[in-house]
């Protein structure tokens, strides 16, 4: 399945690239020397990886809130579920929505089954920003809140590899 | 915070990809026509603003392990504890409070579907407020970088 790397090996460069790339001037070489494999073939690796589709994206992945995007709203809509796919399709390509999700309802809690992702700098804009949005695609109609976000208490990637002692993270 | 002409530039290019190659700064100061070492105190200097998350892969998560939405309607007093509490789990990302009954909002993500259910099972113990557990079955767009360039509504 994998390039040249032993599982054991594989499981703890992702481990390692959930933290992210060392800054220095070799940063495959120093991820091989931590898992005790050469350069060459994490490198290997990495692109098999990328080809394969494991990584959604490989670059810079910043903090909204620290550079002045401050107002992050996430718009929920309570799209009949036959029209779901065209409705989310449509605003997935509307400009300006960063991420356009389904998820099931969880009745009588959670109605909405349509989440939008609409980062700005102030939150009147992007209150603006999605009226016109729904406008636009004549979903005003909906029923649909906007959930602005107050606070980041937490802002990091996915942890997807189970430690390397299971279970004793959270005991 | 105020950037500077060389990180808005790294920012803007190197957001939604960089070289996979044994040195990929060298290669990303070349495309900016500026030296390595430049171009690592530039990202020295995000990361000490807080601005510079990391910088590698963005797993998929269809691909990586399994994840889900989580929300909880904690009572006002208990805000703070409770984020607090669900942050210690390391597989909790992206906790924010949001304008809504469901005030805390989090992504969990694990190696797969029943470590999640695991984990809702303690949070549920935890804390003793049910968590909505709200999974994606489809998505219509995945774009987690962003122009700095917004047309409107500039900050002075």
């Amino acid at each position: 399945m994998s390039g040249r790397l032993q599982p054991q090996q594989s499981l703890h460069l992702r481990r390692l690239l959930e933290v992210g790339l060392p800054l220095l001037a070799r940063p495959y070489q120093a991820l091989a020397e931590q898992i005790g494999a050469d350069e060459r073939a994490v490198l290997e690796q990495m692109q098999y990886w990328q080809t394969e589709g494991l990584f959604r994206r490989v670059g810079l992945v910043l903090k909204h809130r620290a550079l002045g995007f401050c107002a992050n709203a996430m718009l929920v809509l309570d799209v009949p579920d036959a029209r779901v796919d065209e409705v989310g399709r449509r605003l997935g390509q509307a400009p300006g929505i960063n991420l356009c999700y389904q998820r099931p309802r969880r009745l009588p809690e959670w109605r909405y089954n349509l989440f939008c992702m609409i980062h700005g700098r102030q939150r009147e804009q992007v209150q603006a920003q999605i009226a016109a949005l729904l406008q636009a695609h004549q979903l005003s109609e909906l029923d649909h809140r906007v959930l602005f976000s107050n606070r980041a208490f937490k802002q990091c990637g996915g942890r997807y590899v189970r430690p390397a002692a299971p279970e004793s993270a959270h005991g | 915070m105020n950037l500077d002409a060389l990180s808005s530039r790294l920012i803007e290019r190197f957001q939604h990809g960089m070289p996979l190659c044994a040195a990929p700064y060298q290669a990303m100061a070349d495309t900016l026509d500026c030296s390595e070492s430049e171009l690592l105190a530039c990202l020295h200097g995000l990361e000490q603003s807080g601005a510079l998350s990391r910088i590698g892969p963005v797993f998929e998560h269809r691909r990586a392990g399994a994840s889900t939405l989580v929300a909880l309607a904690v009572p006002g007093e208990r805000l703070e504890q409770v984020a607090a509490q669900i942050n210690l789990y390391p597989e909790v990302n992206h906790n924010y409070s949001r304008e809504h009954r469901y005030n805390l909002w989090f992504v969990l993500t694990g190696p797969d579907r029943p470590h999640l259910d695991r984990l809702l099972g303690q949070i549920h113990t935890a804390t003793g407020l049910t968590p909505l557990d709200l999974p994606m079955y489809a998505a219509y767009r995945i774009d987690l970088g962003f122009s700095l360039n917004f047309p409107v509504g500039e900050v002075p």
